[in-house]
């Protein structure tokens, strides 16, 4: 059955592109479909950053030490969102407009921040294989400690592109407060405070 | 052998030439109607919005002020709009407008005029040509539309409240009503949404006041059931659902300019060469195009206006 998790995680981790697909040949995507495509593929990238950041406190949590082995497919999937976001707004919206790109990346610091947050998971994504994992050593958990950094800036760029009705990136920036809290060693401890009753 | 006389046909029952050349285009037309019909059914129904708009008879095209530019299609007028007291998605108005009503309507006018007033809206309209004038519409946000607009010059309405001579501006509101409007309370805007103009500006004959859209009444989400049309202008300027107007001596505080001054000036006329601190105003996105298109300085509306702003540092005035 454990066998059949990875498999059904992943084919779930492709539906929101299912349905970005299906709403797109339905004609279901607005009157300005660029834009549609751009904010979708953009929150599901940061969608898929917290969901990554979950599974420890999870594991914690559960004790279900196996569902860690879905961390770094989890990681990858917030990077090919993160790609499919980059190409929209390369190719649909700027057109390979170089110049317009780089005024948006030097000029706009939500930009700058996105961009930032983009580059900074290709070291990850790249690392991501098991030959690295073993080449690279103790410094791999270093390295992929950056997706701390990369969600942070991921919210930030969503809070500064929006201003006028912030709730989505609060709440945002709220679970990933908590993702991180859940790490604290006293966190650790919630279940066993929680159940310790019980014995 | 037995030759049988055909029987008699009587010529009604003869199909024309013409009908039967034209068969194809017959079942093709109508089917076609069949399924639009289908699919405007299907629409109303997804977005909650029962009411079709009714058909406003006794309009003259204005040709000279109108482009001849492609229209944006009639689904995503309705269908893309900013109006913040209904929520801040493009979906939002449409889906969230329903409960807004909009018959009957007064306008009170009030300040720098010899007739302030209640005015009933038909009592504002019907002294007025109606016309029909295509014009352009860039959004600040970098995107824009075409779209046939049926109204009358704001310029000949003011002049009916006989402005004095102190009325530099005019300031106009839109409705405050929390319980039919999600948006307020929710949008980080101070309601109710003010918008202002210079008094020769609102006098220019291309200030629109609008009641109509492609032959029809103004949907809620358009700014039923009286908009203002400033087509030089970025389109927050353009205030929907109007039920104040106000002649004033000072320059009026707008809603945009008072929530974020660097991003949104008091102007806010189409200048390809201001940036906006968020994004580039140099192109902007046609709704229905692909590739984006340069903007043009007044949203293309430079000879006509241009004049208006002789002297002034558009930098500095955005």
């Amino acid at each position: 059955m454990q066998k059949l998790y990875k498999p059904l995680l992943f084919s779930a981790a492709l539906l929101p592109l299912a349905v970005l697909i299906y709403n797109g040949i339905n004609d279901k995507l607005t009157a300005n479909p660029i834009e549609y495509i751009t904010h979708y593929t953009g929150d599901w990238t940061i969608y898929f950053l917290l969901i990554t950041l979950s599974i420890t406190p999870l594991r914690n949590l559960s004790g279900k030490i196996f569902i860690v082995r879905f961390r770094r497919m989890l990681g990858l999937f917030a990077f090919f969102y993160g790609c499919l976001h980059f190409l929209t707004y390369f190719v649909l919206d700027q057109f390979f407009d170089f110049d317009a790109i780089i005024e948006d990346i030097v000029d706009r610091p939500y930009v700058t921040v996105g961009f930032t947050a983009f580059v900074l998971l290709i070291p990850l994504a790249i690392t991501s294989t098991k030959k690295m994992i073993a080449r690279l050593g103790s410094n791999w958990r270093r390295l992929h400690s950056l997706i701390y950094v990369i969600t942070a800036l991921g919210i930030l760029h969503y809070y500064w592109l929006v201003k006028a009705d912030i709730t989505v990136p609060l709440t945002l920036a709220l679970i990933f407060t908590f993702l991180l809290v859940m790490r604290l060693p006293m966190a650790k401890n919630v279940k066993n405070t929680l159940f310790s009753t019980s014995n | 052998m037995l030759i049988r006389q055909a029987e008699n046909i009587k010529s009604s029952e003869i199909t024309s030439k013409e009908d039967y050349l034209s068969r194809r285009k017959f079942l093709t037309s109508s089917s076609s109607t069949i399924l639009s019909l289908y699919i405007l059914h299907a629409s109303l129904l997804k977005s909650g919005n029962v009411y079709a708009a009714e058909k406003i008879e006794n309009v003259i095209k204005n040709i000279d002020f109108s482009s001849d530019e492609e229209l944006t299609k009639y689904s995503s007028i309705i269908s893309y709009n900013n109006f913040a007291e209904f929520g801040l998605d493009k979906e939002d108005p449409a889906a969230n407008s329903g409960d807004f009503k909009t018959k009957p309507w007064t306008i009170k006018v009030e300040g720098e005029c010899n007739k302030p007033g209640e005015y009933h809206l038909e009592d504002l309209i019907s002294p007025h040509q109606l016309e029909e004038r295509i014009y352009r519409l860039r959004c600040v946000e970098a995107w824009s539309m075409v779209i046939p607009w049926i109204g009358i010059p704001l310029g000949e309405v003011l002049k009916q409240f006989e402005p004095n001579s102190n009325a530099r501006f005019v300031a106009f509101t839109a409705p405050y009503q929390p319980d039919v409007m999600p948006g307020i309370g929710k949008v980080a805007y101070e309601f109710p949404f003010v918008e202002g103009l210079r008094i020769d500006e609102a006098m220019h004959p291309l200030s629109l006041l609008a009641v109509g859209l492609y032959g029809e009444e103004l949907l809620n989400q358009n700014g039923a059931p009286i908009r203002l049309v400033v087509p030089w202008k970025y389109g927050f300027k353009s205030i929907k659902s109007i039920v104040n107007i106000r002649f004033v001596q000072e320059q009026p505080p707008s809603t945009f300019n008072k929530f974020a001054a660097n991003e949104f000036g008091f102007y806010a006329n189409v200048n390809p060469e201001v940036k906006h601190p968020r994004w580039s105003q140099a192109r902007e996105r046609r709704i229905g195009h692909f590739l984006k298109q340069e903007t043009l300085m007044f949203n293309g509306y430079a000879d006509q206006v241009a004049s208006l702003y002789s002297g002034m540092d558009l930098g500095k005035f955005y």
